[in-house]
């Protein structure tokens, strides 16, 4: 069993009270005019964490994981993308934040670790550096002090003989240790929110689970919120509470993390299941992938995005898959799931559709 | 030079196509201004031992870094090994000429990891898969473009896209047209380096699929080099598990998944995400730190500096690659202090600094 699922409850729906979100997204939309036309990479995203929890977002490349992200940390580029919508960061609302409270809040309060440590940090400066700059922007902390807490940092994230390894350069060190020292950077000014990207796609499987624990003891040490951001449902069993399934730039089922993994109702998530090579069932079986690549989002499907790849579309009466978009239908308990099939075929097709 | 000083023995019949023992690759560390000195080398791989039987897919597992790669390239000749021996079909072709490999060349194909960096983006999907043919003078009845559409077709690909560019496909798809150019020789055995772990799950799933279909209709052995346990699983036979240059583990992929003895193996496993939020009972290893630079590495066993169970004789003594008491045949471990054959256990081993240090509790401390 894995740290990070132990002595964690189950999550609790959204809007229990004691469990105020941290950070809210309402209606998030972004848009990016190309060449090509008007490119939704997110259309309508709405989504709670509270504090101390971890929300996984889970797609394909081009679902609009990382462009959330972006938009939440409004790291866009305003001359070619429209953002609207509503960011709440603790009652806060960052959609139309001037520049420089963002800049506050970054790296202060609400930080990022990257998917690629080697492309994130600049190989400019040594490491120390970069980790102290900034503690030094956010808290005003001299030179010195600044050193002493990014070599605390890289101790408490792993690094062996921190007050030697502060002054070396981010080629100096192993893929595994530029990823540790990116979280040292990310936590150094203790950050509320946590926004990581993908973080351990890059590594091996041995240095992403002490990466994946790493992160777990430190959100239970300080009650961070994370939103973590993964193609991988592996990795989701073992840190999130809570899970979005994104595809096409929307949300198409959320949930808990077991009812997610145990009990979806998507069939893009029971395709994304059926895809995943497991080490414990029959290896003699082909696996189940999904037919057909992600839609183009410059020019989307109609209806329900995901209609071309569902092989259940046809026992939706009248092409309504073809034609009308689901909702993203709540069920209660903070699970939601926008597909046309009834209830009871989806509850009859589960158990052959996820093994 | 390897471990065992000998190809490892196999349990199962069924001919050998590829047999390789105790193959070597250095790489020189070369250091000085014009007159460049060698100051060492990178031992990438360092004496390994493997056969592959025909039809068969060994599966070859490891960290990145571990020599996998360089074993693959080694295997079609893109390299040249330092040492050691690799006989195809018997013949040796370890260090044949150009002429010699020629026939042999065709026989065994190559797929690589990275889909947008192997296809020529000036050259159209055509010109693509049946280059190979063109050079290798091979008129299949009813022309080459017959040739194409018709592997462009096994592959998945719609035939029609025959004049089209590798930009206008996507990851998938051009990992797609790779297997094209590489069926277009029938070969008999095709090294895969990663082919699918650039790729999104589902369509992750769509190749492995396409693959195993292709090695059981047209019998095509492979080497399935990955650093994902659960893609292996689900592609090889048989399986070896490398670490810095050297292969620790080898067997059957059930002796090897379900009862694993080198440490490393376990802990290999053990770190493999499962998307099931009950996974209880299974061991949970992690390991400190990263693999060790292979320019240096360790004395004796290379994985002890990493290892919970290491003592003196795994600096003193490199353990050779053997039937341990107890495994099936045909599974190897290189190991003085096996672990039990299991992946359920209660006991965790916590390396990492960091994380005992969080887990416990204890106030931070830092390593000296």
């Amino acid at each position: 069993m894995t740290t990070a699922t132990e002595d964690r409850p189950t999550g609790p729906p959204e809007g229990t009270p004691g469990t105020e979100p941290f950070l809210s997204v309402r209606d998030l939309r972004v848009r990016f005019a190309t060449e090509d036309g008007l490119v939704k990479a997110v259309d309508g995203l709405s989504f709670d964490l509270p504090r101390g929890r971890t929300l996984g977002i889970v797609g394909e490349s081009g679902s609009g994981k990382s462009v959330t992200n972006l938009a939440v940390l409004g790291l866009h580029d305003p001359r070619v993308t429209t953002v609207t919508g509503d960011i709440l960061l603790d009652g806060r609302e960052l959609t139309h934040a001037p520049r420089r409270a963002l800049e506050r809040l970054r790296g202060n309060t609400m930080s990022m670790i990257f998917q690629d440590s080697l492309t994130a940090l600049s190989p400019y400066y040594t490491v120390g550096r970069q980790i102290a700059e900034p503690y030094r922007k956010h808290t005003g902390a001299s030179r010195a002090r600044a050193r002493r807490r990014a070599v605390e940092m890289l101790g408490r994230v792993g690094i062996p003989r921190p007050e030697r390894r502060v002054d070396d350069y981010p080629h100096h060190f192993s893929g595994g240790m530029r990823q540790r020292a990116m979280i040292a950077l990310a936590l150094v000014c203790d950050p509320e929110l946590l926004i990581a990207d993908e973080p351990t796609t890059a590594l091996d499987v041995t240095v992403q689970a002490q990466i994946l624990d790493l992160l777990a003891d430190l959100q239970r040490e300080r009650g961070t919120a994370i939103v973590f951001v993964t193609h991988d449902l592996g990795v989701v069993a073992g840190v999130c509470d809570e899970v979005l399934v994104m595809y096409a730039g929307r949300c198409v089922e959320r949930g808990t993390v077991r009812d997610i993994l145990k009990s979806p109702r998507h069939p893009y998530t029971w395709g994304l299941l059926g895809s995943l090579p497991r080490m414990t069932d029959d290896a003699d079986e082909p696996l189940r992938p999904i037919p057909g690549t992600p839609p183009s989002l410059l020019t989307p499907p109609p209806g329900c995005p995901f209609h071309p790849r569902c092989p259940y579309r046809d026992q939706v009466p009248d092409d309504r898959c073809r034609v009308e978009r689901p909702p993203l239908a709540p069920e209660g308990g903070g699970r939601a799931s926008a597909c046309h099939l009834p209830d009871e075929r989806v509850r009859e097709l589960t158990p052959g559709a996820v093994r | 030079m390897g471990a065992s000083g000998k190809p490892p023995v196999d349990g199962s019949a069924g001919a050998p196509l590829l047999e390789v023992s105790g193959l070597v690759k250095h790489f020189p560390v070369l250091q000085g201004f014009l007159l460049k000195r060698q100051v060492g080398a990178v031992r990438a791989v360092d004496g390994v031992d493997f056969a592959v039987r025909e039809g068969e897919a060994l599966g070859l597992v490891g960290e990145s870094g571990c020599g996998k790669s360089t074993t693959g390239r080694l295997v079609t000749r893109l390299l040249e090994p330092t040492a050691g021996r690799i006989a195809y079909r018997g013949r040796d072709i370890t260090h044949a000429t150009r002429k010699q490999l020629a026939p042999v060349r065709s026989e065994i194909q190559m797929i690589f990891q990275d889909p947008y960096a192997s296809l020529n983006p000036r050259q159209t999907v055509g010109a693509i898969v049946s280059g190979p043919m063109e050079i290798n003078g091979i008129d299949p009845p009813g022309g080459r473009e017959k040739r194409v559409r018709e592997l462009l077709e096994t592959v998945g690909l719609n035939p029609e896209h025959y004049n089209r560019f590798p930009h206008e496909f996507s990851g998938g798809q051009r990992q797609r047209v790779g297997i094209a150019r590489a069926l277009g020789l029938s070969p008999k055995l095709i090294v895969a380096d990663e082919p699918v772990s650039a790729l999104d799950v589902s369509i992750q799933a769509q190749v492995v699929n396409l693959l195993r279909e292709l090695r059981r209709e047209r019998g095509i052995a492979f080497l399935f080099i990955a650093h994902d346990l659960a893609v292996v699983r689900h592609f090889s036979q048989r399986v070896a598990v490398m670490y810095l240059g050297r292969i620790v583990e080898t067997g059957d992929r059930d002796a090897l998944y379900r009862r694993p003895r080198h440490p490393y193996t376990h802990a290999l496993l053990s770190a493999a995400p499962e998307p099931d939020p009950d996974a209880q009972g299974r061991e949970r290893i992690r390991l400190a730190g990263d693999v060790p630079s292979p320019v240096d590495p360790p004395s004796g066993c290379r994985f002890r500096t990493r290892c919970w169970k290491a003592r003196d004789k795994c600096a003193a003594e490199e353990p050779p690659l053997t039937r341990v008491e107890g495994n099936a045949e045909g599974h190897l471990t290189a190991c003085h202090f096996p672990e039990e054959p299991t992946v359920v256990r209660d006991r965790t081993v916590v390396l990492d600094p960091a994380l005992a240090a969080l887990e416990e509790g204890t106030p931070q401390e830092e390593e000296t």
